[in-house]
């Protein structure tokens, strides 16, 4: 009895040497963790969170300055995946907006109304709208994040948010679960 | 003849072909419209090459190919060009795509053509550009370009060319019909695409549920040493190419590799016969045969029908009924649900299923998955179909990857044979998609990244910029207002004096022009696809203008 | 957007949960005739009404998680778990002992587990390993074969026992039964006798299993090629269950034939065979890949002589297959088949 208790101990004891010493040895250098975080946001820097992007605040969330729950955008999924990575405990969404990831949306310019005030353009996080002053602006679809950063600087609110249009290419597969539940209740 | 190979899995469905085979081909008349999508391939859609209004040949190019894995297009007939834009063309999601209406003039006036008999002494290179000119598709149902599969490139050895006359699908006979009265013009195809790939021997492969055709094939390559024909036992997938290649040579298709790798080209027999007439006659593939079935149908038969023809015209010619439950284009295993009959026959459209629920009844109510294994049994790939079906629904689409979910050919024996009634195919088809949106998400997101770090420079830099003039102007007024400097001026007399001002007034201007610089740094540096885009925008004000005007 | 209703493949072989179940139900008939014949009513009044209680429980269990109950009522997996732990009961088993089995068997080792298809354990293992533990003496009590039987019980007789507990004229439950040859020979070898010596002139031994049993594993074994036979389920794990077993017990039999019993002894008494091809199989919890088959089975089969040989229990398939249970996940993890396309890797 005394001695496999002496064995455990023993064993423990260099096990945790061991993990000890490999977490000196290997430690990494730099700070990945912003980057690991900065990757799972959806990257619409649309400062919903109450930081001036994404990746502020990805900072925030790794030096634990702000909660995982923030990013209306991400919704849901982007929580649990914060959760996953950080080990931390996922929560609801700290918004009044629905928790499940919205719709993808694009920005569009009515181009009849636009004055070509160019606030807008100042106003994208991704330099997405195009135009020059007094000229007609227009959104560059394929780089338009949806952050809706755009539509309150607009005098003549020209600006509106469409969804992303399917084609052909983009079409997903419906969830054929999803179908079973409906069916079902 | 070298012994027959057998893959793992695989089902035998009933195979309902005697319905369709009892006539002999028949020409469709022409329609009164024809919808001719752009992408009925893959690859890059083509472009077009006609506008509204135009009128076109039978048999001439109206859209071109956009990029290498891409092919072109063909007025099936001569007429008018009425209408290019969004039209409802057959696709799962019912959704629409760019289209060319051509509304057929009754001439079917030929572009001219030159026809060649020496086919066989062509340069492979040449023989090639014309197959791509002619824009000819595998016709099996993928639709890849035919001309790549022409194209072994300098290293590979093309040790045997298998044509597939496998049809392993249920219901699905136009090759075996076009094996039957087309013979002649197959064995000229094979001969001319061993030609292009220099393949040592070439296997016309069939299954033995087809001995009309067997035997027709048997007769017209009596006589050619180097291509044979070989009857295979009736099994389904048998008509997928790297099973098929397994069972004729014993060589498993690498995962991620080509059937070149293992020194194999397999085209399909209509492919042959496409090729054959585009090579000796001229003639793009402007039609091809469609097997018209299904237990809603009253005269099930195979029609030559031109590309583009809509759906509706072919059942109206075969008597439909007008109850059809299920309107499924391609077989029952792998087609798909169409969601209105309005769209066209594709290049790729080798079957139009008519059917009602009593033959192909709604499936009974998914239970849940008893893990039984009779899918993994049945599946072709020996992949876990309850592993992917477990992951798919719990959207773990790290670990279904892990489970090779992209190995999976969809052939659909696991939904087959499942007691469970689950479509394990539509998971995997869901998995796929979900995992395919991920990841241009991903790029989506990772260029919003660079974009907002961009800016995020340019401003920075900017604002140092300003600073930096601040600092400059305000150095120049202190100096300026230095009463030393000024008296030294003043010194030097008028002519410097007068110079002092202009200096000071230009400089004034230039600092006034700096402050009201307020043009978007974003106008400079544009990409081309930017700029084309803003030259368009402004293009559409400008006619605007004038038309207000 | 409009959903596409349905996806290919539109054919569907003419299968179902029901029809697998059904086909397992068939295979279980010889097994409970013969071992009627030989055990006396108690058997189909146990498997009669545990299928009854368990058709209960289920629809109930099935009402309050809310599904639909026809549908999954009638797939028949309840019935073979049922079924199973009515065979396993001893036949005399008073009606408590059953009720509270078969819903231990549905309500905790099926429905909390999620149901059909998730639950990690066989449920009727479950439940036997359950109350084997908590009623060992009821667990037990096992009766004669008839031809031992001075006092075979009619149908009236052995209903009246089972739910009030009354036995006709003088008789007692004690005086009724008698060890299992498994049982028997287990507490003999451990007063030191040799197996010889246990088993010459001793009725409970038949020719080379347990007597009486060996006609309930021929049965066993006759619905077991049955259903390999029309596919319902692959003889990988049976014949890796039955392969094991003999290997192990032959290889001690070799070593000490007074000792350890023969190969034949250990398939041939108790559930050995129907463990097999019955319990084994089941599909929810058992392995699924072709190789893992074959070690899954050859773990029961090991354990399952490990347990009875050195272990407390005489038989031991139910712990075999519980232990086996937990491991098929990780089984089926390292055992995946070669991919078509993989060459040599993986
Ligand atoms: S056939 Fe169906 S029930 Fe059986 S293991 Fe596969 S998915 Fe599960
Ligand atoms: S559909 Fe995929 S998983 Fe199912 S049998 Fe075919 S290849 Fe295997």
């Amino acid at each position: 009895m005394l001695s496999a208790i002496l064995t455990l101990a023993i064993l423990a004891g260099i096990f945790g040497l061991l993990l000890g010493f490999a977490a000196i040895k290997f430690k990494v250098e730099g700070d990945p963790l912003v980057d690991n975080i900065d990757k799972l946001l959806p990257q619409t820097q649309c400062g919903q969170c109450g930081f001036p992007g994404c990746r502020p605040y990805a900072t925030a969330i790794a030096s634990d300055e702000a909660d995982i729950n923030l990013c209306p955008p991400g919704g849901d999924t982007t929580i649990i995946a914060l959760a996953d990575l950080l080990g931390r405990e996922a929560k609801a969404l700290d918004s009044e907006k629905n928790a499940a990831p919205p719709e993808p949306m694009i920005a569009l310019i009515d181009e009849n109304s636009c004055i070509g005030c160019t606030l807008c353009i100042q106003a994208c996080p991704v330099d997405a709208i195009i135009g020059a002053a007094k000229q007609m602006h227009s959104v560059f679809d394929k780089e338009c994040t949806g952050c809706e950063l755009c539509l309150p600087p607009c005098p003549v609110d020209c600006i509106s948010m469409v969804a992303i249009e399917q084609n052909i290419t983009t079409w997903k597969w419906p969830d054929p679960a999803k179908r079973i539940t409906e069916s079902v209740s | 003849m070298s012994p027959l190979w057998s893959f793992p899995g695989g089902i035998h469905p009933p195979m309902h072909k005697e319905e369709s085979t009892r006539s002999p081909i028949v020409k469709l008349p022409l329609p009164e419209r024809l919808i001719l999508p752009l992408h009925q391939h893959i690859g890059a859609p083509s472009t077009p090459d006609v506008n509204l209004g135009d009128q076109v040949l039978k048999g001439q190019r109206i859209a071109h190919a956009d990029g290498y894995v891409s092919v072109a297009l063909h007025a099936p007939t001569s007429g008018t060009i009425t209408d290019i834009g969004e039209y409802p063309i057959p696709h799962p999601s019912g959704l629409s795509d760019l289209c060319i209406i051509l509304s057929p003039d009754g001439q079917e006036k030929w572009i001219s053509r030159e026809t060649k008999d020496d086919y066989l002494f062509m340069d492979a290179s040449h023989l090639r550009n014309r197959v791509r000119d002619a824009g000819i598709v595998g016709l099996g149902g993928a639709g890849f370009p035919a001309f790549i599969k022409l194209n072994p490139g300098p290293r590979n050895v093309i040790e045997t060319l298998i044509i597939n006359g496998i049809e392993c699908e249920p219901y699905i006979s136009c090759d075996d019909m076009l094996m039957r009265e087309r013979t002649a013009n197959i064995v000229s195809g094979v001969k001319i695409i061993a030609h292009a790939v220099q393949a040592r021997q070439s296997i016309i492969a069939i299954e033995d549920n087809k001995p009309e055709a067997y035997q027709a094939m048997l007769e017209a390559t009596a006589n050619e040493p180097d291509l044979s024909v070989v009857q295979c036992p009736t099994i389904y997938p048998q008509g997928s190419e790297k099973q098929l290649i397994y069972v004729v040579t014993g060589k498993e298709v690498p995962s991620d590799g080509l059937p070149l790798n293992v020194g194999v080209v397999v085209h399909n027999v209509g492919t042959a016969a496409a090729i054959y007439s585009a090579i000796a006659k001229a003639e793009p593939l402007i039609s091809r045969i469609v097997t018209v079935t299904g237990d809603a149908i009253r005269k099930p038969q195979n029609l030559e029908v031109l590309i583009g023809t809509p759906i509706r015209s072919l059942l109206d010619f075969c008597d439909a009924q007008t109850q059809i439950d299920q309107l499924i284009m391609g077989g029952p295993m792998m087609g798909f649900t169409i969601h209105t009959p309005l769209a066209s026959v594709l290049k790729t459209t080798n079957c139009i299923l008519a059917t009602t629920y009593n033959s192909l009844p709604e499936k009974n109510m998914e239970m849940p998955c008893i893990r039984c294994g009779a899918c993994a049994d049945a599946c072709p790939i020996k992949l876990l179909p309850q592993q992917l079906y477990w992951y798919a629904r719990a959207k773990d689409f790290e670990k279904i990857q892990d489970y090779n979910l992209f190995d999976c050919i969809e052939c659909g024996c696991c939904a087959y044979v499942c007691p469970s009634n689950i479509p394990l195919v539509h998971y995997y088809r869901y998995a796929k998609t979900e995992i395919w949106s991920k990841e241009r998400e991903q790029q989506k997101a990772d260029i919003a990244r660079q974009r907002h770090d961009f800016r995020a420079e340019r401003l920075a830099k900017e604002k140092a910029e300003k600073a930096a003039r601040h600092k400059r102007k305000r150095n120049e007024l202190k100096e300026k207002s230095d009463p030393s400097k000024k008296e030294t001026l003043i010194k030097n007399g008028a002519k410097s004096k007068k110079k002092a001002a202009i200096l000071e007034a230009m400089e004034r201007v230039q600092a006034k022009k700096e402050a009201h610089k307020t043009e978007p740094k974003n106008t400079v540096n544009l990409t081309e696809e930017q700029q084309r885009k803003i030259d368009q925008i402004n293009k559409k004000r400008e006619t605007r203008k004038n038309n207000e005007d | 957007m409009l959903t596409p209703k349905h996806s290919s493949p539109y054919k569907y072989a003419s299968n179902s949960v029901t029809s697998v179940m059904m086909w397992v139900v068939l295979a279980l008939l010889p097994v409970i005739g013969v071992q009627t014949y030989i055990f006396g009513w108690g058997v189909v009044v146990n498997v009669l009404f545990t299928v009854a209680v368990a058709l209960g429980v289920e629809g109930l269990m099935l009402a309050m998680r809310k599904r639909p109950i026809f549908p999954f009522l009638s797939d028949g997996s309840v019935v073979i778990t049922a079924i199973l732990l009515g065979l396993a009961l001893p036949p005399l088993a008073p009606w408590w002992l059953m009720v509270v089995g078969i819903s231990f068997a549905v309500i905790f080792a099926k429905h909390l587990y999620g149901g059909l298809g998730y639950n990690p354990f066989n449920p009727a293992m479950v439940a036997y390993a359950m109350l084997l533990v908590s009623f060992p003496l009821e667990m037990t009590m096992w009766f004669p074969p008839h031809e031992l039987n001075n006092n075979p019980l009619n149908l009236i007789e052995t209903i009246t026992v089972i739910f009030t507990g009354q036995l006709p004229g003088q008789l007692s439950l004690d005086s009724l039964s008698m060890a299992t040859p498994l049982d028997s020979l287990k507490t003999e070898l451990g007063l030191d006798k040799s197996i010889s010596q246990i088993t010459t002139g001793n009725p409970l031994f038949g020719w080379f299993g347990g007597a009486g049993w060996e006609w309930v594993s021929f049965a066993a074994l006759a619905g077991g090629c049955g259903l390999i036979y029309k596919k319902i389920i692959s003889w990988h794990i049976p014949i890796a269950v039955i392969g094991s077993i003999t290997l192990l017990s032959g290889v001690f039999y070799l070593i000490d034939a007074e000792q350890y019993a023969s190969p034949l002894f250990h398939i041939f008494s108790g559930a050995t065979l129907l463990g097999a091809f019955f319990i084994a199989t089941d599909p929810v919890t058992a392995s699924t890949t072709p190789v893992g088959r074959l070690i899954y089975g050859a773990g029961i089969g090991l354990l399952t002589y490990v347990i009875r040989t050195w272990g407390g229990y005489p038989d031991a398939i139910a712990f075999a297959v519980l232990l086996m249970n937990i491991s098929a996940p990780t089984i089926d993890y390292y055992t995946r088949p070669r991919i078509f396309g993989y060459g040599d890797k993986k």
